[in-house]
């Protein structure tokens, strides 16, 4: 008896945040017609593929043991490069790569806070966090970039990122957004990574016992700057594909995103101490907020409730979540 | 105080850790409590002391039945347990741990540091050690540490106190300390339960003996009735043999030399070889600088001066990853904190050393991790459920066992043991010099750390030892006995 209490414990810890989310799906469906529509699911999706990419950077970081809360700083000055550049007419195929490079080199600040500064990683990127939400002010003035597609000279790469839908050829009604498309590469990307690579080994070791990986030759310093640089990589990627669906660039944009990608990777179970987590739970976490945010906007809960519900929903995922 | 406890029977899940279980100690009599890990020994005494409920069995205090659902009444009883992983908060003082919970106030609520100050000092003297009551916990050693937490238990005037593995990191000096302490409180008409895997100890203090073996009660004893080979049988049930096995293979030339190695202040002018196939045993006082000079060769601590040559080419380590692609191999001294991720499995410990081998490119392969395990686990005789098994689940000598694995796969041609049997079972223990054994005649060089002198001196060609930070000497295992370690690692000469 006890032991078959064991294996449900194992199966809802394991699967439990899947099985939150199955419920959630029905239950707001058999309410709302208009949610259950297909095209609301795309949309649910594209909403979802911002927080994603920032929850999955953010998941590597959390698992070597860090926090980066850099992350809403790093999305609005990455994009905010990137709209500057192409207000100033800089092709972009250019101002694209350029500004993912911007984000690898503000996580790698972070990361140098760190490790050579040996900051912990709560107020290191604090202070990363702060700085470059205020160089993301110089930088406009305060003032929002607007009509960027119109600067790039109506750029197809542009518009794409943000706008653009897959279309197969087979079956041209079918339309897959692109920054779902995109989600679901860097989904698969990080799962190998994670789950096959030597690195992901380290990585888990390195959150799981720092000590113990050092002394077993693991070089943890590569393995933090590293988290750090993914983590800004795909902040910024995240904000490319905002600026390009929304065609304008805004100095406060991203702000709190830290705290909707630490809840999403909180939620998939991964432990906040580092070693312990999976990124298909922060995908499951992200969908979570992601059906939350639609569908009590589409059931007409004001914004003020919305945020106490999704604080109870996100109580109570934990608190099943949770071992023992 | 006496305590009684018959047919004592514990399951956790399907898994009976106790099965008619018993102890009987008497009014102020050292008792002393033995078994294999996961024997039972600390599930009774967490029964005993209300840690865990029984599933059957009486307990009986002074003639009276009893059951404590908590440590907490327990201790108002009079029967305290000192745990091995000491209980004490790192960052508060002496005093102020002393007091945790217990706190004198005022009458307006607010503390009286006076007051305790002076009921902490009292308690100090009462006891014969000197700490400061203002010392910070995390400044003093781990055997002040323990003194602390003994004088802990005496302001609740402790009746039964139970000491699990308490020496297990003392140094010698103090371990006599304690044992003037465990007398003069037995003296007192305290009892106190003396749980550990240190037979030359329990032989010098405790009056009587019980063993558990898989849970089950096997035979109480007065220690002067019986020796060391009776207990051990009791212990396993079988007779293991020679404690220290011998090893007869050559000694081949020199792997590894430093010469002068020094520290900023842990250790200065270090020098010494191995050759291939030669155990080279370090003894000496805790603190004296063993483990800090291993660590510096292993290039985990920086040295100011100082060259280390391997088969005769001096390299330079600067880190672990240096160290290890030079051929050392690192056994640190804590499994828990160093040597293990302790909440992942054994699969992924065995494997975290030798990632080159398991993987193509930087990408895992399945088959080849899948019989590194298997051959880890059987190789080493590794107790488990399987490759997936948590290391935390694991007893002492397994865990051990699993951190010997991880570092023997990666072929080394120096291996490094620092107190490689610490908290590890006497079977288990047997196992683990095997290996040693079995590396040397290999041809690798290793240097065994340990502040057992009987395991030093059963093990060992050679002897090294180290006093503050100084070589005093390095003498042959044929020509040693306790009395000469002990000599040189006090800073004497023979």
């Amino acid at each position: 008896m006890k032991k078959e209490n064991k294996n449900i414990g194992a199966f809802l810890s394991e699967y439990g945040v899947f099985i939150a989310l199955a419920i959630l799906v029905v239950i707001i469906s058999a309410i709302s017609p208009e949610f259950r529509q297909p095209g609301n699911f795309l949309n649910l999706l594209r909403q979802a593929s911002f927080n994603g990419l920032i929850a999955f950077g953010m998941t590597c970081v959390i698992l070597s043991g860090g926090i980066d809360l850099s992350v809403g700083s790093t999305f609005a000055l990455s994009a905010i490069v990137c709209a500057e550049m192409i207000g100033h007419g800089v092709p972009v195929i250019v101002a694209v790569p350029v500004a993912l490079l911007v984000g690898v080199a503000l996580g790698l600040i972070s990361g140098l806070l760190v490790t050579k500064g040996r900051l912990q990683p709560f107020i290191a990127t604090l202070i990363t966090m702060t700085a470059y939400r205020g160089l993301a002010m110089i930088l406009t003035d305060g003032k929002p970039i607007s009509r960027l597609a119109e600067s790039s000279g109506d750029s197809l790469l542009f518009k794409a990122m943000g706008k653009g839908n897959f279309i197969f050829t087979f079956a041209p009604d079918f339309k897959i957004p692109i920054p779902i498309i995109i989600l679901v590469v860097v989904f698969a990307i990080m799962y190998f990574v994670l789950k096959h690579t030597v690195f992901g080994r380290r990585l888990y070791a390195t959150g799981s016992n720092a000590k113990c990986a050092a002394l077993t030759g693991v070089n943890i310093n590569r393995v933090k700057m590293s988290v750090y640089a993914v983590s800004g990589f795909l902040s910024a990627l995240a904000g490319l594909i905002m600026i390009s669906r929304v065609d304008s660039a805004q100095p406060i944009m991203g702000s709190g995103y830290e705290l909707d990608a630490i809840a999403a990777v909180a939620l998939g179970g991964t432990s906040m101490n580092g070693g312990r987590g999976r990124i298909a739970g922060t995908i499951a976490g992200v969908l979570i907020i992601a059906v939350l945010n639609n569908g009590l906007n589409i059931l007409g809960v004001t914004s003020y409730y919305q945020s106490v519900v999704k604080a109870l929903v996100i109580l109570v995922a934990v608190l099943s979540d949770r071992k023992r | 105080m006496h305590v009684e406890m018959k047919g004592i029977n514990k399951s956790f899940g399907t898994n009976q850790v106790l099965k008619d279980a018993a102890f009987n100690l008497k009014d102020g009599e050292i008792h002393a409590l033995m078994g294999e890990n996961g024997a039972g020994k600390s599930t009774l005494m967490k029964i005993l002391t209300g840690v865990y409920t029984r599933d059957s069995g009486t307990v009986i205090v002074d003639g009276k039945e009893v059951t404590y659902h908590s440590p907490k009444e327990a201790e108002e009883a009079g029967i305290v347990f000192i745990y091995q992983e000491l209980n004490v908060l790192f960052d508060l003082t002496v005093e102020e741990n002393l007091f945790m919970g217990k706190e004198i106030t005022n009458r307006f609520g607010v503390c009286d540091k006076k007051a305790m100050r002076a009921k902490a000092q009292e308690i100090m003297d009462r006891m014969g050690v000197h700490i400061p009551v203002d010392a910070v916990m995390s400044d003093l050693s781990v055997g002040q540490q323990q003194m602390v937490e003994i004088c802990k238990a005496l302001m609740v005037d402790a009746k039964v106190l139970i000491m699990d593995e308490p020496t297990a990191a003392l140094t010698q000096s103090e371990t006599e300390v304690l044992f003037e302490v465990i007398n003069s409180l037995r003296k007192k008409g305290v009892s106190i339960v003396y749980v550990s895997h240190r037979m030359e100890e329990i032989f010098e203090l405790c009056d009587r003996i019980t063993i558990l073996r898989d849970g089950t009660y096997i035979d109480t004893k007065y220690i002067k009735d019986i020796t060391m080979d009776d207990v051990v049988k009791m212990m396993i049930g079988r007779e293991i043999g020679e404690r220290y096995p011998k090893r007869n293979n050559a000694i081949g030339g020199e792997v590894l030399r430093v010469e002068g190695l020094t520290h900023e202040k842990l250790f200065r002018d270090v020098s010494f070889n191995v050759r291939a196939g030669e155990v080279l045993g370090v003894s000496g006082l805790m603190g004296a600088g063993r483990t800090e000079i291993m660590h510096s060769i292993f290039g985990n601590l920086p040295l100011v001066k100082g060259k280390i040559f391997i088969e005769g080419k001096e390299v330079s380590i600067r880190n672990p990853r240096q160290a290890i692609e030079a051929g050392i191999g690192f056994i640190t001294e804590d499994r828990k904190t160093e040597g293990l991720l302790l909440e992942k499995s054994i699969a992924e410990n065995i494997e975290l050393c030798n990632l080159g081998k398991v993987s193509t490119k930087g990408v895992l392969q399945a088959e080849k991790q899948a019989s590194l395990v298997k051959r880890g686990i059987e190789e080493f005789r590794i107790r488990c459920f399987g490759p997936h098994h948590e290391c935390d689940n694991l007893s002492g000598g397994n865990q051990q066992k699993v951190v010997l694995a991880k570092w023997i796969y990666t072929d080394p041609k120096i291996l490094i043991l620092d107190e490689p049997t610490r908290g590890v079972d006497i079977g288990a223990k047997k196992e683990i010099y095997s290996v040693i054994n079995e590396m040397a005649a290999k041809g690798v060089a290793v240097i065994m750390v340990s502040s057992e002198l009987p395991e030093v001196l059963g093990m060992s060609d050679r002897i090294m030892v180290v006093h503050e930070g100084h070589v005093t000497g390095i003498i042959n295992g044929a020509d040693a006995d306790q009395e000469k370690i002990m000599t040189l690692a006090t800073g004497g000469s023979l």
